[in-house]
């Protein structure tokens, strides 16, 4: 008889502790944009750089009709202008991607408003917008070794892992980029932020062939190019911050399809009966490689260090205590060890070894990438029909955890979100220190399901959701997401996003997990650093890549 | 943003859903209820209709003034001295769609700026699985679940600060041909058939003429 197993329990798997310990998997954006795309031919159409290493470049995706553009802006920059905040107005590089090939007038037009960002306006044209800063320290070190003659020194390559950090990269509609309905349909954008992604990978080899170039242009006759094998180990540094946290929060039905992929992944790999010695050697292999990204994950983050010392510590328990000893030939060896490791590990080492899991996988994990994606509008309509007690219901099940949370305290009370002025961009803050909280933004899920709940034990079982709306209008929008939650039991996040013992880290960690980021650097419980394709194949080599190259 | 060289570039959806909830929310409504403004002004400016200039003059309108929508669906709404707000009668409208199916035509009488209930107007017909049409004094606004809308009016640009006999109007799914124009048209699709001979009848069909259970 076929074992059935169940996906796990959202509100064990919701939780921001747990969320907050996601790995990148195979499901991840950077490396499905990667398999996706990696027939396509991806060229240098335009490299129009000064002797310093500033200018314009354009990098073009093709196939068949379809053609992506990535236009750079390589610009000068003075060290104290420098910053990663999103604060800053001015940056070492901004880019965007084109929807075509740019003619001369549309460059033209993006160089007056890309350099600009946030201030500047794009058009329908244009898909997503980024920019970046140099890591000083170790771009001229390598533009100094390149233009001696000699390769970077290695360990400071491993150290750092990037030349450029982004410090934001946007899509979606916003200053004027496209919209997704003008691309949801096509066939190569079946994934989330794929044009994101795609971005950020055309940026990497930008910031390659400026090193190439300024060394070249330093000392003709002694520079050599960056080695093949040591480019590959450098990604693309981000900076992240609040920003990203409102968004989980904001896509209610968009963050149910991506844990829903990596729960039914896993929940169809523990119903494999009999596993095969060689899917068995695929994870174990990841394993091996894996422990290359651990070694080499820094951080000077208390929070993270002792992350990090669990995730160690539980692969050394589960290779001594569990994989030494399994039986391979043990039927439904996967939800063995996946009991084992979720009785003995800690969140860290539970989810990474779930990433490793998925591994051998191709035929689970590929068809679960196309359901990423999400339209919301399907789930906008409140069934205001409906009787109280049916949304009760709803509540006492769906959000039983969050009910029992007493908000009449303080602490669980102590931050609002709010929405800078200055610079449009989410914030935290103290309730009972600082000014705003008139202005809060609903981000405050739990404390108003909460509230909710309260309102719906004082009016009859049989009122009709229309009448009860139309006397607590202010609790319409977690009433939209109940009915949300109904359906997609993992929409909501089961946890308090306004308590003191929040760390939004980790919310921002959940998302960046699902980007493929790895190496997560927290530098305050507010933002945080990451390396993206670090170890991925180069743009020359794309056609040839290997699906693990990110144990690599 | 006006930079002197793309100024014209529209707004995408994405701006438009943001500033529209976000000014709503300012507005004094609910978070709930500006989530809804905000994908119906988008939806407005998608058909045509001015709904980013409706909204900002309603909201500068009703500055230091509470908004009143009806306490519930009745044939005739109305206030009196005050006019009906569109957004909370819009909203009132798609919560109590049910009534609203078996009132079949509702009046309102005197409702601010009331094309902002054009978008609740398509919901409402989506939500019923009817025709629903809506009056606003010599406009009339026809709409068939939320796909399609037809106008009698030249809407471009076009603004309305009160709306005094507002009809919303659902309609039965009645064919709107007679029998005799079906069956003409049906005898023409048939021309894309095949006579079959007896050969084909015994041998092109999946069950032939052996299927005799």
């Amino acid at each position: 008889m076929h074992k059935q197993i169940k996906h796990r329990d959202p509100h064990d798997v919701m939780t921001l502790k747990r969320l907050g310990s996601f790995h990148q998997t195979k499901l991840s954006f950077l490396r499905s944009f990667l398999r996706e795309f990696k027939s396509w031919t991806f060229k240098c159409d335009l490299f129009d750089l000064n002797k310093q290493g500033f200018g314009t470049a354009v990098y073009s995706v093709n196939q068949d009709s379809r053609t992506y553009s990535l236009i750079c802006f390589a610009n000068e920059l003075n060290d104290s202008e420098r910053s990663d905040r999103v604060i800053a107005t001015k940056w070492d590089a901004a880019f965007v991607l084109h929807d075509g090939i740019p003619t001369e007038k549309d460059i033209q037009r993006l160089k007056l408003n890309v350099p600009k960002q946030e201030v500047g306006r794009c058009s329908y044209k244009e898909l997503t917008l980024s920019r970046a800063n140099k890591s000083l320290r170790i771009f001229n070190h390598v533009v100094e070794r390149l233009s001696n003659g000699v390769q970077p020194d290695l360990s400071l390559i491993k150290k750092v892992g990037y030349l450029y950090r982004t410090t934001a990269v946007y899509g979606s509609g916003k200053f004027g980029l496209a919209d997704r309905y003008r691309i949801k349909d096509r066939k190569e954008i079946n994934g989330p932020f794929r044009l994101e992604m795609m971005l950020v990978y055309l940026v990497r080899q930008f910031t390659f062939d400026q090193v190439n170039h300024i060394a070249k242009k330093n000392n003709p006759k002694l520079a050599v190019k960056l080695d093949q094998s040591i480019a590959r180990k450098l990604g693309i540094g981000n900076s992240t911050g609040l920003g990203m946290a409102p968004f989980i929060i904001n896509h209610p039905s968009l963050l149910h399809q991506w844990i829903f992929a990596k729960e039914d992944a896993l929940r169809q790999i523990r119903e494999i009966n009999k596993v095969k010695e060689s899917d068995l050697n695929i994870f174990k292999e990841c394993l091996q490689l894996s422990k290359n990204m651990i070694s080499t994950w820094k951080t000077d983050s208390e929070y993270q260090i002792k992350k990090i010392r669990e995730l160690s510590n539980d692969i050394i328990k589960f290779e001594s205590e569990y994989l030494s000893i399994c039986a391979a030939d043990r039927e439904y060896l996967w939800n063995h060890l996946y009991k084992w490791i979720d009785k003995h590990l800690s969140f860290e080492g539970i989810e990474f070894i779930i990433s490793l899991m998925m591994e051998p996988y191709d035929s689970i994990v590929n068809p679960l990438i196309s359901k990423m994606s999400s339209n919301e509008d399907l789930y906008f309509n409140i069934p205001a029909y409906k009787k109280v007690s049916e949304l009760k219901n709803i509540i006492s099940t769906g959000y039983r955890n969050i009910i029992k949370i007493d908000f009449s305290k303080n602490k669980q009370n102590e931050k609002f979100w709010f929405i800078s002025k200055n610079k449009e961009e989410p914030r935290l803050a103290n309730r009972f220190d600082d000014e705003g909280s008139e202005l809060e933004q609903p981000l405050a899920i739990a404390r108003d399901i909460k509230a909710l709940y309260f309102r719906l034990l004082e009016v009859p079982e049989d009122q009709i959701l229309s009448e009860f709306l139309r006397n607590n209008s202010d609790l319409r929008h977690v009433v939209r997401r109940c009915f949300i939650a109904e359906k997609l039991p993992y929409s909501e996040i089961q946890d308090n996003s306004i308590g003191s013992n929040l760390m939004p880290i980790d919310m921002l960690r959940l998302k960046l997990s699902f980007f493929g980021a790895q190496k997560f650097d927290p530098r305050s419980d507010k933002w945080l650093r990451i390396c993206m394709y670090q170890g991925a194949p180069l743009m020359n080599e794309i056609s040839q890549t290997n699906d693990k190259w990110i144990y690599s | 943003m006006t930079n002197g060289f793309i100024h014209n570039f529209m707004r995408s959806s994405s701006e438009i859903i943001t500033v529209s909830k976000r000014a709503t929310k300012a507005a004094g409504y609910s978070w709930g209820v500006a989530e809804e403004v905000g994908k119906n002004i988008d939806i407005l400016e998608l058909i045509g209709i001015a709904g980013i200039e409706n909204l900002k003059s309603y909201l500068r309108d009703i500055q230091k003034k509470t908004p009143i929508g009806p306490n519930a669906i009745e044939l005739q709404n109305k206030i009196d001295n005050e006019c009906l707000c569109p957004i909370l009668t819009g909203v009132c409208l798609i919560d109590d769609f049910k009534k609203v199916e078996l009132l079949k035509e509702i009046n309102f009488f005197n409702v601010s700026y009331p094309l902002l209930m054009i978008p609740f107007i398509s919901k409402l017909s989506f939500l019923i699985g009817k025709r629903v049409s809506i009056n606003i004094d010599e406009h009339v606004f026809r709409f068939n679940l939320d796909k399609y809308m037809f106008s009698e009016s030249d809407v471009d640009s076009l603004v309305i600060e009160k709306g005094k006999n507002i009809k919303v109007s659902t309609f039965e799914n009645d064919d709107s041909f007679t029998q005799e124009v079906w069956d003409e048209l049906y005898a023409l699709s048939t021309d894309t058939f095949v006579e079959e001979n007896e050969k084909l009848k015994s041998t092109a069909a999946g069950a032939g003429l052996e299927d005799n259970d």
